[in-house]
């Protein structure tokens, strides 16, 4: 089944409001979010052939209502209760004001009694308004998978006791820690090297893009979820040049910077300039600002190293982890010379989590590859390329180490 | 960020393992299918289950090769294997530590007989 892109945007952009409207007027989130699915699939099935009723949301409204009362009813026949007529008369299509039923769906999809994998997931269908057909494509997993996570999250969620309303002022912006972790996830998961073979697959970046603009428009003040929004702007900007016709990927420092988004790289900088101008300071927004700092740069050459390793240290202060290690000793290198990279990445190998990890070795390969020990350097892309999870990543180590490999003589 | 990695738990059989089957009494057999089937049942409803299949009798195997277009079979696994592949799970979990707490509920690990494999994906994380 296909629809066309516009009503595919109106459904998703409807899909929360309807949802939130439900939950809003009957309760029982589970069962008003299954009701809202088969709306929406409805309403694909229907809109493109027979044209977008005059009131779509208020259309979307009436049928999941309907089809609530009929899952309520079979739920109510084996429970052997009845339902009181008032509760059938579907909910207004207008807003309540002052009400966001949006970022109050988000923070209850990310909830802390649920998984991470079933957050990513309820997310997407609750607030992406994306099928379990849909999410199951995007993450290569079957279907039955992604419908069972959504349903024990739902269960969760239901014993959870937890209503549909905001949390506490106390709580909220821990819970938008949370959401802000699972709308990185969903980007990072669109985030591969799939060369567009991938017929029919959901474009997981934009949706990530799509779903932290919402929240970034309900909260222009949070200056982490204006971080976040600007790291994916300008990580995505990135794409056109990232990988070849074959798939294979292109490095940072070999990419042909004129396929850069340059209106997406515009907005990303623009946004986390300002923002950085306001406290408080966050993991997202450093991570955005060396994201900018290397867009700005024209050629490769032109790359601002010493401001990438004082946003690094920075960082590395605020929000310390294997890879902001990793990725500060490359800049520590670009700044001070390949041997003062080495030096520091003997030392940080003592960390358990750095300890064998295959990235060690690709970046103590690149960094022997600056410092002209070429078969040192071939040595660890192999060892690295032997240990990587990753297809593409592999595919571009072992490529780095064949580059390397003296031409045989006869 | 790690990204949920799918890991192959490989469970594998000989000898001396059909051995130990057929030892066994209806009620240790009835155990060990339970076992099974309580972990597959877990499986599904914490949704990391991707598939599982238990492996027909190596006797059925066909040994396929190729030479010069020519598609040619031979009856029988590689003859010097003395360990054989029983039956796999694909799981989707959050840590090897997870997917190795599943492989360690399979019956056959009494025996030493499984291993847990990570699977490469498309990822291109930090690239």
């Amino acid at each position: 089944m296909r629809t066309t892109p516009q009503v595919e945007d109106l459904l998703r952009e409807l899909a929360p409001q309807v949802l939130g409207a439900l939950v809003r007027h009957y309760g029982g989130f589970d069962t008003c979010e299954d009701a809202v699915q088969e709306a929406l699939l409805a309403a694909a099935v229907q809109w493109p052939t027979e044209g977008v009723p005059d009131n779509p949301k208020g259309w979307l409204i009436a049928v999941a209502s309907r089809r609530r009362t009929e899952l309520w009813r079979n739920e109510a026949a084996r429970r052997r209760r009845e339902e009181t007529v008032a509760a059938q008369a579907p909910p207004d299509p207008e807003p309540v004001a002052g009400v966001d039923d949006t970022l109050t769906l988000l923070l209850l999809c990310c909830h802390p009694s649920l998984t991470e994998v079933s957050q990513v997931a309820l997310t997407l269908r609750a607030v992406g308004g994306l099928s379990t057909a849909e999410i199951a494509r995007a993450f290569l997993v079957p279907e039955p998978t992604v419908a069972q996570r959504i349903s024990r999250a739902k269960q969760r969620i239901k014993a959870s006791g937890t209503e549909f309303r905001m949390p506490p002022e106390v709580e909220v912006s821990e819970r938008i820690v949370a959401v802000l972790h699972v709308l990185y996830l969903i980007f990072n998961e669109g985030h591969t090297a799939s060369s567009g073979s991938a017929l029919n697959r959901v474009e997981l970046t934009t949706e990530a893009i799509r779903l932290t603009r919402q929240l970034h428009d309900r909260l222009p003040e949070d200056t982490e979820v204006a971080g976040l929004l600007a790291l994916m702007l300008l990580t995505d900007a990135r794409r056109p040049a990232r990988t070849r016709p074959d798939g294979a990927l292109v490095p940072l420092a070999e990419q042909d910077r004129r396929q850069w988004d340059a209106q997406a790289i515009a907005e990303g900088v623009t946004l986390i300039t300002q923002t950085l101008a306001s406290a408080p300071i966050g993991p997202y927004q450093l991570q955005a600002a060396i994201a900018a700092v290397h867009d700005e740069a024209a050629r490769s050459e032109d790359t601002d190293w010493r401001q990438i390793l004082g946003l690094y240290e920075l960082l590395h202060t605020i929000a310390a982890g294997p890879m902001v290690t990793l990725n500060r000793i490359v800049a520590v290198a670009m700044v001070h010379g390949p041997h003062a990279g080495l030096q520091q990445l003997a030392t940080a190998e003592a960390d358990p989590a750095l300890a064998g990890h295959h990235r060690v070795d690709a970046v103590r390969a690149h960094l022997l590859d600056i410092a002209g020990d070429h078969e040192a350097a071939r040595a660890y892309y192999r060892l690295a390329a032997r240990r990587t999870l990753s297809v593409p990543e592999q595919r571009y180590l072992e490529s780095r180490a064949a580059q390397l490999t003296p031409p045989s003589r006869p | 960020v790690e990204t949920p990695v799918k890991y192959l738990i490989l469970i594998y059989g000989n000898p001396a393992t059909r051995k130990v089957w057929e030892g066994l009494s209806e009620a240790q057999r009835v155990d060990a299918t339970r076992g099974y089937a309580a972990l597959n049942e877990d499986l599904a409803t914490s949704g990391e289950s991707i598939v599982q299949e238990t492996l027909a009798d190596p006797s059925l195997t066909k040994r396929v090769s190729v030479r010069e277009g020519r598609t040619m079979t031979t009856d029988g696994p590689f003859a010097e294997v003395k360990e054989h592949l029983a039956g796999f799970y694909l799981v989707d979990c959050e840590s090897i530590d997870r997917a190795v707490e599943h492989a360690a509920r399979i019956p056959e690990a009494g025996l030493g007989l499984v291993e847990v494999r990570p699977i490469m994906d498309l990822s291109a994380l930090g690239l």
